[in-house]
């Protein structure tokens, strides 16, 4: 065992926002030249340990080292000024401004007190060149695609002289084919002697690219191991504190009647491009139908098609038979149809209204919760508490805001509601997008508690191992139309990834 | 003959849209970085106070520009105090700038010159003498007031800053995105905190135009042409000289308004003209005009 | 947080605007020094002269009356998430609307003429909110530059009509018929005698109730807030956001025209021009202080009126036009205490 150069040491950090302490005396080692991932779930304090050592935070207690020396940083100048990058979750980018003039920002070349513009765009794309990461430097980033665009941040990193890479959740917004790319750039990268930090929470990637693990729970670290010597399960159980069950347990689906028959629908999206592009699907009482495929394909605007919240402008969507067509959402959410949004801040939930008022969100109008103008107060808690107690959803007090509760409770709170609902059908949109395993777990169980129940599910994720585990017949959405379809027993990821980036099409 | 009346017409249309250039181009300043200003009709009008003052007190009207200019920076200070330092409403600090103006100006009045409605006569602005344009009534004063080329050097200024310099992009960056200049390592309230104050010293200049154009200052002399700059300032797509060529338009209906006096239209509907104006004029851009994608949203620095 | 928290968490935020009011007279106590008079001394004499007799409380509550109105207009429109700045022309139509009815209806019996005086002022001033809200509703036109020059174009249009309506050689309307009228408080009080107090303000207080069992006890009012928090979710949940605009700016324009109510039918008799000067502006000041809320609008407003009355009774002493500026700078303090406080108890929780 030879002298282990240590790029960046954490000891003891502790970081508190308020009474909510995210990192409780937290320590990290990672290797030079090393590809070191950091898992954890949601909530478990990941992020914010990156944050300090990128110098966006700065921590209550605790010590950095770099190369064996202790730093101070206290902004993300001087993380950059040490040679420490970050590509975060949410691109750090100006959509409406250039490559170049991203990459260059803070860092203007100038030709007297103006912007010497050719300069930037010729370095940039030298940069790139060299790194073998291709972009095109003056191409405006709104109109780079996804992947892309994380190709830009990492090169923006590089060009800050970044020799300590951390990645924040790079490839929740990749295609599986994406992913090999980045990782083989990873790769390539350590072997010109760049340490790089991952933080993710995909287990198997981190068995596939990375040399270690650190594994962290609850603000603590919990766990270190090489890959090579450990495994998902035990990865997982870390993460956790309990053992996880992996897979959802589920008897075979009986699919009766059809309860939504999509057929040759064209949607355009808030550009007026076509998003949706002649799709045509049939969802039955008692299976769960997963899409699959990268965000933006089209499958946002076909959930709001389907409920009410934009137009389509050809085809039909039909629900036992009565169309669908311009029916406001009222009056689709009026036949009983759930829908669990992709966006729970935004659509799902209004923060600041009680639990009780976000569980009747949408169905306000209905006479049960009161004739007339008014509400009728005890028979609203009485359901609230109905739901509460089936949905295990503990609020820190009877009175809470949906603000006040983690991000697990809240999305409870939307499935509660809309699983709730006497329809057949529910559609969900990435229902487990951001939280804890075991609200993730209730949920799936819910799921296919619903369709055991006889409904129609019509599933969205861009996690193809719920998919896999939870969905009974999984399609591949690519450019507006359904690329590929099998039952969930007989695909797997890679031939689910293969088609989501349309790198085959099914032949007829 | 018509020639010449057309000639002095546009020349007046010209003079009119100056102090709702300058207000347009500093509402654009400051809310390119992400600030929404609606303070601009508050400032015009304590502009204008500040020149007769400082005209008053000096008898120059130089100093009454540097004035003008001194009291719409202060005042876009404490708008910025307000809302960039305590990330407090933006839209509710502008009005209640604006209502301290309102009151403020009228005190001034009240203590100093003894009057609810009108200030002491002061220096106007020295009139530089241009030769054969003397000659044609209108073009001469337009293109011989000193302040009419400041503004226009002032915008084009404003344009090139906020498009070809270091400042003007790291300015849009914390008006579009201010987190990613954060991550590298600018300070998104010292970038914001000069949009405003670059916004306070141009309507300001605006307001010390109002005042020396009239050589006097009276009780709500600003108009709603802060308001109105604002809908310029949208029609011009946020770009400085978009936002000045807009304001022509309201200058235009100004002069019109003034020319039409007396004809067969009732002078009140004439005086409604600019307002329905912007009315319709903000109706047609609806969908077209795209602000700065973080506008009127307070940045907090440690959210998690 | 615990229960005792969540209070806690309110008095303080009830606090806010208490504490914005103080460090306004303190601003103010800076300027009466400036013009070289006692601070102590001129405030003294204000809270005499308001609070003193019963001719000052009256003053103050007749004050008090139209800003109750137009708080509730704002407060209303906040609500839903609009910025309705253009009370001071929805008013002005609203009372011009109740004067010209009123004279017009001179015949009529009080049980027909009171009703339709009322309303009329209501329907005019909610119309003159229409524009603004359709170009929000079906445009997405922002209502703030909107209703500010409709304020403009109220003034104009009011002054236009006045060349038909106003009496020859004044400023104001004819006088409306009795059934019209108000009744005064000196009528039954005769502790109020001289004081313009009327029972608009008796008005004023059933429609802030009004406001609060809308907003809080009815469908239309949780779909209402509900759009005012998130308009995203609202039309999520099926809530048809352009319309409850719409009504809500509509609403709000109809609460402004009844200062007519006071003014028109409870004061004067008729309609005058420029008797509402910055009372829609002062509505903004108070449903910000009054935390958008009919019990703070109404405590608000009170406050406001004593402070305006009050500026009249030290006129001599300090120009009253201080008090102006003390009632704009309390916004800018309540608004930034607010924020201050907020980001305080977060961090506490």
């Amino acid at each position: 065992m030879g002298e282990r150069v240590l790029a960046v040491e954490l000891e003891g950090i502790a970081k508190a926002f308020g009474s909510c302490i995210a990192n409780d005396g937290v320590s990290l080692r990672v290797e030079q030249g090393s590809i070191h991932a950091l898992v954890g779930e949601n909530g478990a304090g990941k992020t914010t340990l990156m944050k300090i050592l990128f110098g966006l935070y700065q921590p209550d207690a605790g010590t950095i080292r770099l190369h064996g020396q202790a730093v101070r940083l206290r902004t993300p100048a001087d993380a950059l000024a040490r040679g420490i990058g970050m590509v975060h979750q949410h691109f750090m980018l100006v959509r409406p401004f250039t490559v170049a003039e991203n990459l260059t920002l803070a860092h203007e070349h100038t030709r007297g007190p103006f912007l010497d513009t050719r300069r930037a765009v010729a370095e940039v794309r030298a940069l790139s060149e060299r790194h073998g990461l291709k972009v095109d430097s003056e191409a405006k980033v709104e109109n780079l695609s996804v992947g892309e665009q994380q190709r830009v941040e990492i090169l923006k990193a590089l060009y800050h002289g970044a020799k300590i890479l951390i990645l924040d959740e790079p490839t929740a917004v990749l295609t599986p084919q994406e992913t090999e790319d980045l990782f083989r750039v990873l790769r390539a990268l350590k072997a010109q002697g760049t340490t790089i930090i991952l933080i993710t929470h995909k287990l198997r990637e981190v068995l596939e690219v990375a040399d270690h693990v650190t594994v962290m729970r609850g603000g603590k670290t919990v766990g270190e191991r090489r890959t090579g010597d450990t495994s998902i399960a035990e990865l997982a159980e870390l993460m956790v504190g309990r053992p996880v069950l992996l897979e959802v347990p589920k008897a075979p689906a009986q699919p009766g009647q059809p309860v939504l028959e999509i057929g040759a629908l064209e949607v355009l999206d808030a550009r007026g491009l076509p998003a949706v592009r002649g799709l045509s699907l049939t969802v039955r009482a008692g299976e769960i139908v997963g899409i699959a495929g990268v965000e933006g394909n089209g499958q946002a605007e076909l959930v709001e098609a389907l409920t009410g919240l934009r137009r389509w402008s050809a085809g039909d969507a039909r629900l036992h038979g009565v169309s669908l067509k311009g029916l406001a959402p009222r009056a689709i959410a009026g036949k009983g149809v759930g829908h669990v949004p992709a966006d729970r801040w935004q659509r799902g939930l209004v923060l600041d209204y009680t639990l009780e008022d976000n569980l009747i969100f949408g169905r306000h109008r209905e006479p049960e919760f009161g004739r007339g103008v008014t509400f009728d107060r005890p028979a609203v808690r009485a359901f609230a508490d109905r739901l509460l107690r089936a949905f295990d959803i503990r609020p820190p007090e009877r009175e809470a805001r949906a603000r006040q509760l983690s991000g697990g409770n809240q999305q409870k709170v939307i499935v509660a509601r809309e699983f709730s609902k006497e329809g057949d059908l529910l559609l969900a949109a990435h229902p487990t997008r951001g939280i804890d395993l075991g609200a993730i777990e209730f949920i799936h169980r819910a799921v296919v508690k619903s369709r055991d129940a006889g409904r129609a599910v019509l599933l969205v994720s861009a996690e193809l191992g719920e998919l896999l585990s939870l969905a009974d017949r999984i399609v591949v959405m690519y450019e507006g139309q359904i690329a590929f379809e099998a039952m969930a027993h007989a695909t797997n990821e890679r031939e689910l990834g293969e088609y989501m980036t349309g790198r085959q099409r099914a032949t007829a | 003959m018509s020639l010449l009346i057309a000639l002095a017409f546009f020349a007046q249309m010209v003079r009119i849209s100056i102090p709702y250039a300058l207000a347009a181009v500093g509402g654009t300043m400051s809310e390119r970085g992400g600030v929404i200003n609606i303070a601009l009709e508050g400032i015009l009008l304590l502009g204008a106070l500040g020149y007769v003052l400082g005209a008053y007190w000096t008898g120059s009207a130089w100093a009454g520009l540097a004035a003008a200019a001194a009291v719409g920076l202060v005042t876009a200070g404490v708008h910025a105090i307000v809302t960039v330092g305590y990330k407090a409403d933006q839209i509710t600090s502008s009005l209640g700038i604006n209502l301290v103006a309102f009151g403020l100006t009228r005190f001034v009045l009240k203590s100093i010159f003894g009057s609810s409605s009108n200030s002491a006569r002061v220096a106007g602005l020295p009139e530089w003498s241009l030769g054969g344009f003397g000659t044609v009534p209108g073009l001469g004063s337009l293109f011989g007031n000193p302040l009419v080329w400041i503004a226009v050097a002032l915008i084009a200024l404003a344009h090139v800053v906020l498009f070809r310099t270091p400042f003007g992009l790291r300015l849009r960056t914390v008006g579009e995105h201010p987190e990613t200049a954060a991550t590298l390592g600018l300070s998104v309230a010292r970038l914001r905190t000069w949009g405003v104050l670059l916004s306070g010293i141009l309507a300001g200049l605006g307001g010390a135009w109002l005042a020396a154009d009239q050589r006097s200052f009276t009780d709500g002399m600003s108009g709603g042409r802060g308001y109105i700059a604002l809908a310029a300032m949208i029609v011009g797509k946020w770009n400085p000289l978009g936002a000045a060529l807009a304001c022509l338009l309201f200058g235009f209906c100004e002069a019109l308004q003034i020319r039409l006096q007396g004809a067969a239209i009732p002078n009140e509907f004439l005086q409604m003209l600019p307002y329905v104006v912007t009315m319709i004029v903000l109706a047609g851009v609806i969908g077209r005009a795209r602000p700065p994608a973080a506008d009127g949203v307070p940045y907090h620095a440690e959210d998690r | 947080m615990t229960e005792p928290r969540r209070t806690s968490a309110a008095l303080l935020q009830a606090a806010g605007p208490l504490v914005a009011v103080v460090l306004a007279l303190v601003v103010g106590a800076g300027f009466i020094a400036a013009v070289g008079k006692d601070p102590f001394a001129v405030y003294a004499h204000m809270a005499s002269g308001v609070f003193g007799n019963a001719y000052g409380i009256g003053q103050v509550l007749f004050r008090a009356t139209p800003l109750i109105f137009t708080g509730l207009a704002v407060a209303l429109a906040f609500r839903a998430g609009l910025f309705n700045i253009g009370a001071e022309g929805q008013l002005v139509i609203g009372a011009f609307a109740a004067g010209i009815v009123g004279a017009a209806g001179k015949a009529l019996p009080g049980v027909v003429l009171m009703p339709l005086t009322l309303l009329s002022g209501m329907a005019a001033a909610a119309l003159w909110a229409l524009p603004p809200a359709l170009l929000k509703a079906k445009l997405g036109a922002h209502e703030v530059i909107n209703t500010i020059m409709m304020n403009f174009i109220a003034l104009a249009f009011v002054q236009y009509l006045g060349h038909f309506a106003f009496v020859h050689a004044t400023v104001h309307t004819a006088e409306i018929g009795a059934g019209a009228r108000i009744a005064r408080f000196e009528s039954f009080l005769p502790g109020f005698r001289g004081s313009p107090l009327n029972l608009s303000l008796v008005i004023a207080l059933v429609a802030a109730a009004l406001v609060g069992w809308l907003l809080w006890r009815t469908k239309f009012g949780y779909e209402l807030r509900a759009v005012g928090l998130s308009p995203t979710a609202a039309e999520y949940a099926g809530i048809d956001v352009p319309r409850t605009w719409t009504i809500a700016l509509c609403l709000s324009g109809a609460l402004a025209g009844l200062v007519g109510a006071n003014f028109v039918q409870g004061y004067k008799g008729y309609f005058e021009s420029g008797f509402s000067a910055g009372i829609g502006f002062l509505g903004i000041a108070v449903a910000l202080l009054g935390r958008n809320h009919p019990v703070g609008v109404v405590i608000a407003a009170v406050f406001f009126a004593a402070l305006g009355y009050g500026g009249l009774v030290i006129n001599t002493e300090v120009p009253k036009e201080l008090v102006e500026i003390l009632q704009a700078i309390v916004i800018l303090f309540a608004i930034t205490l607010h924020v201050v406080i907020e980001r305080w108890l977060r961090r506490r929780t």
